[in-house]
């Protein structure tokens, strides 16, 4: 396929709807029925986004079938590196519209946005119509059928390649690269490539954007369970035992053939008891151990969790959150687990908790996580979700990091060892199996510094305040926050949804707010004295989180001296919180204060 | 392992920990306990290659009262904890203890799973037909009629056969042992030690304080007639048709275990990169 000087310039990026966000970015929603090779669109149309230079997303959605029904690819690209969608969709180009209505609070459209469909597929649904949008009929099909051996996805990919900017050349490289099939079927699709690339003159309305220099920079496309899975083998883990569920199973998916190659194991096990505690005697053999979830086995998990709190096991447990309670809506997102993640224990428990705060991020967090459960010998609770787990994003490659600290343990034939030996720092050093003379019972039980069982009130106490003590005193560095900006208000927030949030304090900037971003990394233990700085010459603080209750607003109270009277934006899944409604949220909470303030 | 220090060093004492056991005068765990010390000195690997792993009850607190690496951890769990340390540290040998309720009742679909699985452990469990530790109420092995404040009158529920399901599951190693025999209970354990795979013992341990009438096992244990068969169909035969009694080696397969791979020579986690680049 050969670029044409008419359909490759870049469109006029003045027309760009795009005045709303700090950095110029397209939306593009690619529906159809199951088996449409929607997917496979946007996953192309990201490659080819990387070569002209381009960050972007990809947002994976689709009925509740397992196999047949509507799905879609809502992605956006741009020219920063994003973990969120915007707030509505520049195009929606569906290869049909069936059942593609069910979308319709999903792919929000606006009046000036365009809608692509195949006439004989049949018209847009009313729920898209009423937006005002657009409507531009394309034979999508028939296109199609008229390339003998060609897919309708692949024009379908021109057509939207095209009106994203992105030029053929590099349309038609991810298409090659990623070609598993014959020559002749790999000449009849670039050649649909190229009839979807045409149908695109003429369309108007659709901003395109200024192909960048991909420069030498190395560029990754990874979805965030991915991302974990990666951090994770970067931290050392070289055992999981894990039960399937979604959204954790891509996760466990990936892992299971990436421990094989690297001399490691991923072990399928009968049920999430028997998981969490299948990687608590994995790690007690010495073998830095993880599970991957979300929260049903994370309820079942809870038990083993404090276990490993009580033995001083170190473990990992990455809770891919999705809609709750109870089975909730399991393939859509929420952060609606962190409440329990941080209180979720029988008796005084301390544990760790740490929220990603990117699809990036998902590599580093958890490749901390693995450093600070084996360091502490604690379990670590990683927050993430079906967002940032099964979307894909184009990232900067990431640095290989090399956090502090690992496992402390025990020389053979120490003199008095004990394992549970009240240390200053309340880290006693670990024997491991194998090792002679320091032989000892790892037990759930209350026990003494040797690790008898004991229900005594001094051994209870003892072994109470070290547990508490050795996470508390920790130097967890400049990690635990994601600190940005300044100004006198706060807004603080976790997880995957920093990036809108991150984004809507960047717009209400605009406004002419000044708000400082706190983005929580490390959730528990609380860090009163980092917290203090953090929020010095604040006044006033609003929390961010995408559940129903407010549970971060609420743990922040209860752990933190927090400034003025906190207040929340929160509202539940499964629609991902989006940049403009969070701005909205800051303008508001910042405008009624400034009033209060002069009214006062 | 020490060069110098000849396998023969190793005697039972050389197992049995300082500690003395918490258990009720005459229960039928201490004579385990004894068993399995003697075995242990048998098959002569130094105790801190072994790890005995556990889970709540009265037979669950064996671990520290040898001198092997201990795990006691959650009720129910034992073969699941030991599971992961067995694929994590295939040169471990890895010994399980319980009773009956925490392997048959909470633990149970964690003893269907470990016979399928067939990793390479041994799992004793100690049955005595009733809750000890919780001071009497009826396991999944009690008799349906037997009374208790629990359960008046019975729980009307028929008795779980652990033999039977162990190999329906597919156990590598099925055999039932009693604890009035120490030595009989000895060689088994150690024989199961040695069998690859997982390895079953059900041993008939009384809990005089809660059943008495278990004194009178000891009239009723008998060897088995016939040795140990590798064919499942008769062993199951024998042991559907048996009187609960039958004392030994009931079936020894040839199933290959579950592989280990961690800590096996593997390529550098930086390869795992090049799927993601662009």
């Amino acid at each position: 396929m050969q670029a044409t000087a008419t359909t490759t310039t870049p469109r006029d990026a003045a027309a760009a709807p795009s005045a709303r966000s700090a950095s110029a970015s397209l939306s593009i929603a690619l529906a159809g029925s199951g088996g449409s090779g929607v997917m496979t669109a946007g996953t192309l149309l990201l490659h080819a986004a990387a070569r002209a230079g381009l960050y972007g997303l990809m947002v994976r959605t689709s009925g509740p079938q397992i196999r047949g029904g509507e799905a879609a690819a809502l992605v956006r690209i741009g020219h920063a590196p994003t973990s969120t969608l915007d707030d509505t969709f520049d195009l929606l180009l569906a290869i049909d519209w069936q059942n593609v209505h069910r979308f319709a609070d999903e792919i929000p459209l606006r009046a000036t946005s365009v809608m692509i469909g195949d006439p004989d597929e049949g018209e847009p649904p009313d729920a898209f119509r009423a937006t005002g949008a657009r409507y531009v009929p394309r034979p999508l099909k028939k296109t199609a059928k008229a390339i003998a051996g060609s897919w309708t996805n692949m024009v379908a990919l021109g057509l939207a390649g095209a009106l994203a900017g992105i030029p053929a050349a590099a349309l038609e490289a991810a298409v090659r690269e990623s070609w598993k099939r014959t020559a002749e079927s790999l000449k009849a699709n670039l050649t649909a490539l190229q009839a979807g690339f045409d149908a695109a003159a003429g369309i108007e309305g659709v901003a395109g954007l200024r192909v960048a220099n991909p420069g030498t920079s190395p560029r990754w496309l990874i979805s965030g369970n991915e991302a974990a899975g990666l951090g994770a083998i970067r931290g050392g883990v070289r055992f999981v035992a894990a039960y399937p569920i979604t959204p954790a199973t891509e996760l466990l998916e990936w892992m299971a053939p990436a421990l094989a190659r690297i001399g490691g194991t991923l072990l399928q096990a009968e049920d999430e008891l028997a998981s969490v505690n299948m990687i608590i005697g994995a790690s007690y053999g010495g073998v830095p151990s993880l599970t991957a979830t979300a929260g049903p086995g994370l309820a079942l998990m809870t038990e083993g969790i404090g276990l490993a709190v009580a033995a001083e096991v170190p473990i990992v447990v990455v809770d891919v959150m999705r809609g709750g309670p109870s089975t909730g809506i399991p393939a859509k997102s929420e952060q609606s687990d962190l409440s329990f993640a941080v209180s979720g224990l029988t008796g005084d428990a301390p544990r760790l908790v740490l929220a990603p705060t990117s699809i990036a991020d998902c590599l580093a967090t958890t490749q901390w996580a693995v450093t600070l459960a084996e360091t502490l010998q604690a379990p670590a609770i990683v927050l993430s979700d079906q967002f940032m787990g099964q979307s894909r994003a184009i990232i900067d490659r990431p640095a290989d990091i090399a956090f502090a600290g690992r496992r402390l343990t025990t020389d053979a034939n120490t003199p008095d060892y004990k394992r549970y030996r009240n240390t200053a720092s309340g880290i006693s050093p670990m024997a491991i199996p194998g090792t002679p003379g320091v032989v000892y019972t790892a037990d759930g039980l209350e026990h003494t510094e040797a690790g008898i069982p004991n229900s005594g009130a001094r051994d209870h106490e003892l072994q109470l305040d070290k547990r508490e003590r050795k996470l508390r005193q920790h130097d967890y560095g400049a990690c635990w926050a994601d600190i940005e900006g300044d100004g006198d208000l706060a807004v603080v927030t976790f997880g995957s949804v920093t990036a809108a949030v991150r984004e809507a304090v960047a717009r209400a900037a605009l406004e002419g707010i000044a708000a400082r971003l706190i983005a929580l990394r490390l959730i528990a233990p609380a860090r009163p004295e980092q917290m203090d700085a953090a929020l010095a010459g604040v006044s006033r603080i609003l929390v961010v989180e995408q559940n129903h209750g407010g549970q971060l607003l609420r743990y922040l109270r209860s752990v933190y001296d927090l400034p003025g009277k906190p207040a929340g934006y929160h509202r539940p899944g499964p629609l991902p919180l989006r940049p403009g409604e969070v701005t909205k949220a800051i303008v508001d909470w910042a405008r009624a204060g400034q009033r209060a303030k002069e009214a006062a | 392992m020490n060069d110098l220090a000849p396998p023969a060093a190793l005697t039972p004492a050389s197992f049995k920990s300082a500690y003395k056991p918490i258990w009720c005068p005459g229960c039928g765990d201490f004579s385990v306990l004894s068993a399995l010390t003697k075995a242990l000195a048998k098959i002569a690997v130094p105790p801190e290659q072994i790890a005995v792993v556990s889970g709540i009850g009265c037979s669950s607190r064996i671990p520290a009262y040898t001198t092997c690496y201990g795990f006691h951890g959650v009720h129910g769990r034992a073969l699941a904890a030991a599971t992961g340390l067995k694929v994590a540290r295939p040169d471990l040998t890895v010994i399980v203890t319980g009773g009956d309720g925490d392997g048959y009742s909470i633990g149970g679909n964690h003893f269907l799973h470990a016979c399928r699985r067939n990793v390479d452990m041994t799992y004793i469990v100690m049955d005595n037909h009733v809750y000890g530790m919780t001071k009497g109420q009826p396991s999944p092995t009690t008799e349906p009629d037997w009374d208790s404040k629990l359960s008046p009158g019975g729980t009307g529920v028929r008795s779980f056969h652990p033999l039977v399901i162990a190999l329906a599951s597919g156990a590598n190693f099925v055999a039932r042992a009693f604890a009035g025999d120490p030595n009989g209970a000895a060689d088994i354990i150690a024989q199961a030690i040695r069998h690859p795979g997982f390895a079953f013992i059900e041993v008939l341990s009384p809990c005089i304080t809660f059943r008495p009438e278990q004194r009178e096992w000891k009239q009723h244990a008998h060897p088995a007639p016939v040795g140990a068969t590798d064919d499942p169909a008769r062993a199951a035969r024998r042991i559907m048709t048996d009187d609960g009694f039958n004392i030994g080696v009931l079936y020894a397969g040839s199933r290959r275990p579950y592989p280990a791979h961690v800590g096996k020579p593997g390529e550098s986690p930086a390869n795992l990169e090049a799927e993601f680049e662009l």
